[in-house]
């Protein structure tokens, strides 16, 4: 797993297993728990990220970009029972929930568009023009 | 004062059913209140034309459908859910006014409510000093 060249690869071994010890401790490091679920799609220009968000008004959905990022914030507020009512079963996450997303390129954040319909945000983010990939042409070839 | 047995969750939905996409049981709140009982259930991505909610005696199925969809131009990169369909069963007790249960969805929350029968209410006994 961990060799190059037919050796033991310390440096890389011993990375993988810090973050293996420190996912059993947190046990938050698994992406699938947190809240919201995200998806994400790319293109040469640009990505899709989309979110599961039930229950949430979308104006109080906090999107901000930044470079690389997008930071999703926002909170679920549990219903407050009156008196002489009762929960039966609770499953529904509740709360303030922050989620920061790194994206494989800079972000134009002029351009990001954001639609929130059913529960879901649908974010579509533009790559920055700077960082699109060029092509390199090799001079003097023979 | 609880009645806990009104409302049993039937966790084995989808039996044998020949499934076209993957079934998803919704997280699902619930809560009592003097009248009545109230279902609500995450359901991210449905509106009131793709949900579909049926009492057969005292079986109520939620389902919901969403269709996958992948945006034109892009390919998948990374995914922490599924699209496909919502499914879940309860087991009403005969303590509901069948009749009269609404349901209502919201951002892709579905709330159901529940009336429950005049005996099954809560009732107030008036204490008089002699």
């Amino acid at each position: 797993m961990f060799w190059s060249n037919g050796r033991w690869d310390t440096v890389r071994g011993m990375q993988q297993l810090e973050r293996e010890i420190d996912s059993i401790f947190s046990g938050a490091s698994g992406a699938v728990h947190e809240f919201p679920p995200v998806k994400l799609w790319n293109s040469e220009k640009s990505a899709i990220l989309t979110a599961e968000l039930p229950g949430v008004e979308g104006r109080d959905i906090d999107i901000s970009v930044q470079g690389e990022t997008v930071t999703l914030r926002g909170s679920r507020t549990a219903e407050k029972l009156k008196e002489g009512e009762q929960y039966h079963r609770r499953e529904r996450p509740q709360g303030q929930f922050v989620r920061t997303l790194n994206l494989p390129f800079r972000i134009d954040a002029e351009r990001v568009s954001a639609k929130f319909n059913r529960g879901v945000l649908s974010l579509s983010l533009p790559r920055a023009e700077a960082d699109t990939p060029r092509k390199v042409a090799i001079q003097g070839a023979a | 004062m609880s009645n806990e047995t009104q409302v049993l969750d039937k966790q084995t939905a989808c039996r044998g059913a020949v499934e076209r996409t993957r079934k998803t049981m919704p997280r699902t709140d619930i809560h009592e209140t003097p009248e009545s009982i109230v279902i609500t259930a995450d359901m991210p991505g449905v509106d009131e034309k793709s949900v579909d909610v049926t009492l057969e005696k005292n079986i109520l199925m939620i389902r919901g459908s969403v269709a996958p969809e992948t945006p034109e131009g892009f390919s998948p990169a990374y995914a922490e859910y599924e699209i496909g369909d919502y499914q879940r069963v309860f087991t009403l007790s005969d303590e509901i006014v069948k009749d009269g249960i609404s349901a209502v969805v919201k951002n892709g929350v579905l709330r159901l409510t529940l009336p429950k029968t005049a005996p099954a209410r809560t009732k107030k006994i008036a204490v008089t000093a002699e």
